[in-house]
């Protein structure tokens, strides 16, 4: 489970927090950091991000992947913004200085860089901290946390249901994926037209879906045998009582997004212009 | 949709989370278009979705498609997780007159497959881009283009695999009365 999920065990202080914790701090850091556009909040969470970092003792290297994946995806996402719409800066902050005249209508404006690099920092805001919730939260905690946040424990048990089973359909969808290669079935062969290609999947999944059809009706007798949901409350083998330092954490956090929302008056509006 | 036990549909929903997620994560089909692949999971959704209804549908698109965002870090997009949620809904709802276990003939392929539709162009083409532009401030044109791009690929990939997945699964299952005392 943990090579889906990069959990890595190390002793830190991060490590310690409960998972609810470190759920509600993703929560609130996300809202913070999606709700304004101002450049100088922006530019600090990742700054902070980096600090968390180092009390993690999660090292560059073990998450290096993941930052790769983040910055293919970051660099295509703002080529494709210019390409779209490569003075959305100027109809944003109403001012236009033009810097380059470019091609056509491909100019280059400060108006049109500051808000690229806005988006830049929206990335390096929310995604640090989402890589340190994954290798930081043991996926069998993370069911519980859920429950502890207010989410039912139905839905709670469905997720830790889907955590515990990816590994076995990801072995047995490689079983039944190679057993029809034999019978001559190709799913990823550029030969093939897309519609064949489809039909061939559907082939594939079939198997699966009678199989985990069979799985749900199991796991179902099993756990109505043993009364589930029959209460409205249950325990969780996982969970952990909060600590100073989890009240701490869930206070820095709640500060942040205060501090995020109320920059949205200061700065009447979403954005920080610094062109009027 | 049948009838089923509310902890049935609880468990449908982890197994099929653990589905969405495997497909996703997992399975590449190359379309045309280099560097994309086809979404195989919404085929799975769709015929998931009629099978265990609305709230069933809206769970597993969500857990399943958080969880591929945050197995891959690139951060969670909350706008397009939730439209994949409401895909799910909108297919669970549609297809409720349809029970897979007992019947799925032309007519029921039909109200499917307008109901897939109907679903994805709501998601991708409306939900996606808007919530894009709140969150985000993304220029329109750009999100609606991806919108509908992706949107009609998923279209696609539900009319054959979720229809042919609804297809064999209804044949495999015995039908009432198809026993008969031998004489």
């Amino acid at each position: 489970m943990s090579s889906i999920f990069n959990y890595i065990e190390r002793k830190s202080v991060i490590h310690e927090l409960t998972g609810a914790t470190k759920l509600l701090v993703l929560i609130l850091w996300s809202f913070a950091a999606m709700t304004t556009f101002d450049t100088r909040f922006l530019a600090v969470l990742p700054i902070l991000a980096i600090i968390l970092f180092s009390l993690s003792k999660i090292k560059f290297k073990d998450v290096s992947f993941l930052l790769w994946f983040t910055f293919i995806f970051m660099v295509l996402n703002n080529l494709l913004i210019y390409l779209f719409s490569p003075e959305h800066g100027v109809s944003i902050y109403g001012t236009r200085t033009l810097l380059f005249k470019g091609l056509g209508r491909w100019t280059i404006t400060a108006e049109q860089l500051f808000y690229q690099l806005n988006v830049v920092l929206k990335y390096l805001a929310t995604i640090p901290v989402v890589i340190l919730f994954v290798s930081t939260t043991d996926p069998s905690e993370f069911a519980s946390s859920l429950n502890r946040i207010g989410i039912s424990y139905k839905v709670a048990y469905s997720v830790s249901l889907a955590l515990r089973y990816i590994p076995d359909i990801q072995r047995e969808f490689k079983d039944i994926m190679i057993s029809q290669q034999a019978r001559g079935l190709e799913m990823a062969s550029k030969k093939q037209n897309l519609i064949k290609r489809l039909k061939n999947a559907a082939a594939m999944l079939f198997p699966l879906i009678i199989s985990s059809m069979d799985r749900i009706e199991t796991i179902a007798n099993a756990m109505e045998l043993r009364g589930f949901g029959k209460r409205k409350k249950r325990t969780w083998y996982s969970s952990r009582p909060f600590k100073a330092s989890d009240y701490l954490a869930l206070f820095l956090a709640i500060a942040l997004l205060i501090i995020s929302l109320s920059l949205n008056f200061v700065n009447q509006g979403r954005y920080f212009n610094p062109f009027v | 949709m049948n009838k089923k036990s509310p902890i049935t549909v609880f468990v449908a929903v982890g197994i099929g989370a653990a589905l969405f997620f495997v497909l996703g994560r997992f399975v590449a089909i190359p379309s045309p278009v280099p560097n994309t692949n086809i979404s195989l999971q919404y085929g799975l959704l769709a015929f998931m979705a009629a099978l265990f209804g609305p709230l069933a549908g809206a769970l597993i698109a969500f857990i399943g498609h958080a969880l591929i965002d945050f197995s891959y870090g690139w951060g969670v997009w909350w706008s397009w997780v939730i439209a994949s949620a409401v895909a799910g809904l909108i297919m669970g709802f549609g297809c409720k007159k349809i029970n897979l276990e007992k019947n799925f003939g032309k007519k029921e392929i039909g109200i499917f497959n307008v109901v897939q539709v109907v679903a994805h162009l709501v998601a991708w083409g409306v939900v996606a881009p808007v919530l894009d532009i709140l969150i985000y401030a993304e220029p329109a044109n750009k999100v609606f283009t991806q919108g509908l791009v992706g949107g009609i690929a998923n279209i696609v990939t539900t009319a054959i695999v979720g229809t042919l997945l609804a297809i064999a699964f209804s044949a495999a299952k015995p039908k009432a009365g198809s026993l008969k005392k031998e004489a």
